[in-house]
C-alpha cells in the first residue's frame, strides 16, 4: 500500500490497528470485494425476484381459479416448494442433476446446468415464484366482489376483467406482503455462498479464510446485508404510500399488522 | 431407492438431529419471544429500545450470517472473555448448541412480534373487568389473557414454526450432521446425490405438512365458539 502516507491518516491507521478489536484495516482493504459481493447477491436476487414474479402471475390465476385442470398441479408445485428448505432445493439442482447421464449430456450443462450462478438462479426463481403465487392467489381471491360484479355488470369479458379490475387492484393489495418476501429472498439468497458462489457473504467468507479471521468478515456482511435490508424497506414503504394511498390509513395498517411477521 | 434403504439408518439419525434441534430452538425462540413483547409492551423506556433494536436487527441481517457469527466469532469471544478473566481456559461452542442458539434468537425475534400483537389483540377491559370481578393477576392471566393470546397468536405462530423447520438446514453448513448432511454425505459416496436431496426434501415436507395438521388442531381448539368473518 502507499507507504508515503504521513501525518493525519497514518496516525489514524496506526490507532486503529493498535486499539481496535477487530482488523478493520484488512476490511477497508478489501471492502471492493464486499462491494462486489454485493452486486452478485442483488443481482441474483433481483433476477430470481422478476422471473420468479412473471412466473407466478399465470400461476395465481390459475390457483385463483379453482376449476382449472392447472390447478392441481400448480398447487403440488407450491407446496413443495414452500414446504421445503431453500438450501436443499439448491443443493438438488446444483449437485443433484449431474447424477443423470442425459443432463450432463445434453446442450444445458456445460453452460448453464453445471454452473453455480445458473443453478441458483434457478433454484432461486423457482422458490420465489411458489411464495408469490400463493401471495398472489390470496391477493386475487380478495377482491371486493362488488368490484367484479360491476365489471361484470358493465360487459367486461372475462380476461378483460382480469386485467383491467382483478389484476391491478391485486398487484397494489399484495405490495405490503410482497416486501417481506423480497426481504426473505435477499436473506435467502445466502444460500449462494455455500455452492461456491461469491456473493456477500461469500466475501466475508473469504476475507476470513485468507487472513485466520474470525468475525470481521461475517460483522462487514451482516452491516452490508443490514442496509439492503434497509433500503428495501424504505423503498417499499415509499411504494406503498403512493399505491395504496386510498387505503390508508385504516387497511394498510391492518394489513401490515396481520402480515408483520412471514410467510407461508 | 435401494441406496436410500441402505442408508436409512443416516438419514433417520440425521433427521433425529434436526427435530432435537428444530425443538430445542423453538423454546428458546418462545422464550425470547415472551421476553421481546413483554419489554416492548413494557412502559420502560430502554426495554422498548432494546427491543425495537433487537428484532431489527433480526429482520435485517440473514440467519446463515448470524449462525457463522455466532459460531466462529462467539468461540473467539468465549476464549478470549475466558483468558482475561482466567475463569476458564478453552471454551468450545458445539454446532449444535450455536445452531439452538442463533435459531432462537433469531425467530425470538418473529415471535415477539406475534405474541405482541396477540397481547395487544385482547380488548383491556375484560382484564379490568377481571381484576374488578377480585380475580388475582395469576387467574386473570390463566383465565382471560392466556386463551386469548394463544387463539390470536397461533397463526403467526405456525408460520413462524414452519420457516424454522425449514431454516434449520442451514446448520448443516457449519458441520452439524443433521438431515441435510447426512443425506449429502450419502448422496456423494453413493453418487447418486439428486435421489437424497430430494429425499431430504420429502422428509422436511412431511415434518412441515406433520406441524401443519396438528396446529391446525390447535387453532380449531383454540377458536371453539369464534366466529369467523368471511
Amino acid at each position: 500500500m502507499e507507504e508515503s502516507t504521513t501525518g493525519f491518516w497514518a496516525d489514524i491507521g496506526q490507532f486503529i490497528e493498535t486499539w481496535s478489536p477487530l482488523e478493520i484495516l484488512l476490511i477497508a482493504q478489501n471492502f471492493d470485494r464486499f462491494l462486489y459481493g454485493a452486486l452478485v447477491t442483488l443481482e441474483l436476487t433481483l433476477l430470481a425476484l422478476i422471473l420468479g414474479g412473471l412466473i407466478s402471475i399465470p400461476m395465481a390465476i390459475a390457483r385463483a381459479n379453482k376449476n382449472s385442470w392447472f390447478n392441481g398441479p400448480v398447487w403440488v408445485f407450491t407446496y413443495f416448494f414452500r414446504g421445503t428448505p431453500l438450501l436443499v432445493q439448491t443443493y438438488l439442482i446444483y449437485y443433484g442433476l449431474g447424477q443423470f447421464e442425459w443432463v450432463r449430456e445434453s446442450v444445458l450443462w456445460k453452460p448453464i446446468l453445471a454452473q453455480a450462478w445458473w443453478c441458483a438462479l434457478i433454484a432461486f426463481t423457482l422458490n420465489t415464484a411458489a411464495y408469490t403465487t400463493e401471495l398472489l392467489r390470496g391477493a386475487i381471491e380478495t377482491t371486493a366482489t362488488a368490484k367484479v360484479e360491476t365489471a361484470k355488470a358493465g360487459g367486461f369479458l372475462n380476461w378483460m376483467r382480469l386485467q383491467r379490475i382483478i389484476l391491478p387492484s391485486a398487484f397494489r393489495r399484495v405490495l405490503p406482503a410482497y416486501s417481506n418476501e423480497v426481504v426473505f429472498m435477499l436473506h435467502g439468497s445466502v444460500v449462494a455462498s455455500t455452492i461456491t458462489i461469491q456473493d456477500l457473504l461469500g466475501a466475508g467468507r473469504w476475507l476470513n479464510q485468507q487472513y485466520y479471521l474470525s468475525s470481521e468478515g461475517f460483522i462487514t456482511a451482516a452491516v452490508l446485508y443490514f442496509v439492503l435490508v434497509l433500503l428495501i424497506t424504505r423503498g417499499f414503504r415509499y411504494g406503498e404510500k403512493h399505491w395504496l394511498s386510498h387505503l390508508y390509513p385504516e387497511e394498510t395498517k391492518k394489513a401490515r399488522e396481520g402480515l408483520s411477521t412471514f410467510r407461508i | 431407492m435401494d441406496a436410500i434403504i441402505e442408508y436409512q439408518g443416516q438419514l433417520l439419525q440425521g433427521t433425529w438431529v434436526t427435530m432435537q434441534l428444530a425443538i430445542f430452538s423453538l423454546l428458546v425462540a418462545v422464550l425470547f419471544g415472551l421476553l421481546g413483547a413483554w419489554a416492548s409492551l413494557s412502559s420502560n423506556r430502554l426495554a422498548q429500545n432494546i427491543a425495537a433494536g433487537y428484532t431489527s436487527i433480526v429482520r435485517g441481517v440473514p440467519d446463515l450470517v448470524l449462525l457463522l457469527l455466532v459460531f466462529f466469532g462467539g468461540q473467539e469471544l468465549a476464549n478470549a472473555i475466558g483468558s482475561l478473566t482466567g475463569l476458564w481456559d478453552y471454551a468450545e461452542i458445539s454446532q449444535f448448541a450455536a445452531g439452538v442458539g442463533t435459531l432462537g434468537i433469531v425467530f425470538g425475534a418473529y415471535m415477539s412480534e406475534t405474541f405482541r400483537g396477540a397481547i395487544l389483540a385482547i380488548p383491556k377491559g375484560q382484564i379490568e373487568a377481571g381484576a374488578a370481578c377480585g380475580m388475582s393477576r395469576p387467574l386473570v392471566f390463566r383465565r382471560i389473557i392466556w386463551p386469548q393470546m394463544v387463539r390470536h397468536a397461533l397463526p403467526g405462530f405456525s408460520s413462524n414454526w414452519l420457516v424454522q423447520i425449514k431454516s434449520t438446514a442451514l446448520v448443516s453448513v457449519i458441520g452439524l450432521q443433521d438431515l441435510v448432511f447426512n443425506g449429502f454425505a450419502a448422496g456423494r459416496s453413493t453418487r447418486q446425490l439428486f435421489t437424497f436431496m430430494f429425499a431430504v426434501l420429502v422428509i422436511y415436507l412431511v415434518m412441515t405438512a406433520v406441524s401443519d395438521l396438528g396446529l391446525r388442531w390447535l387453532d380449531r381448539k383454540y377458536n371453539k365458539g369464534v366466529v369467523r368473518t368471511q
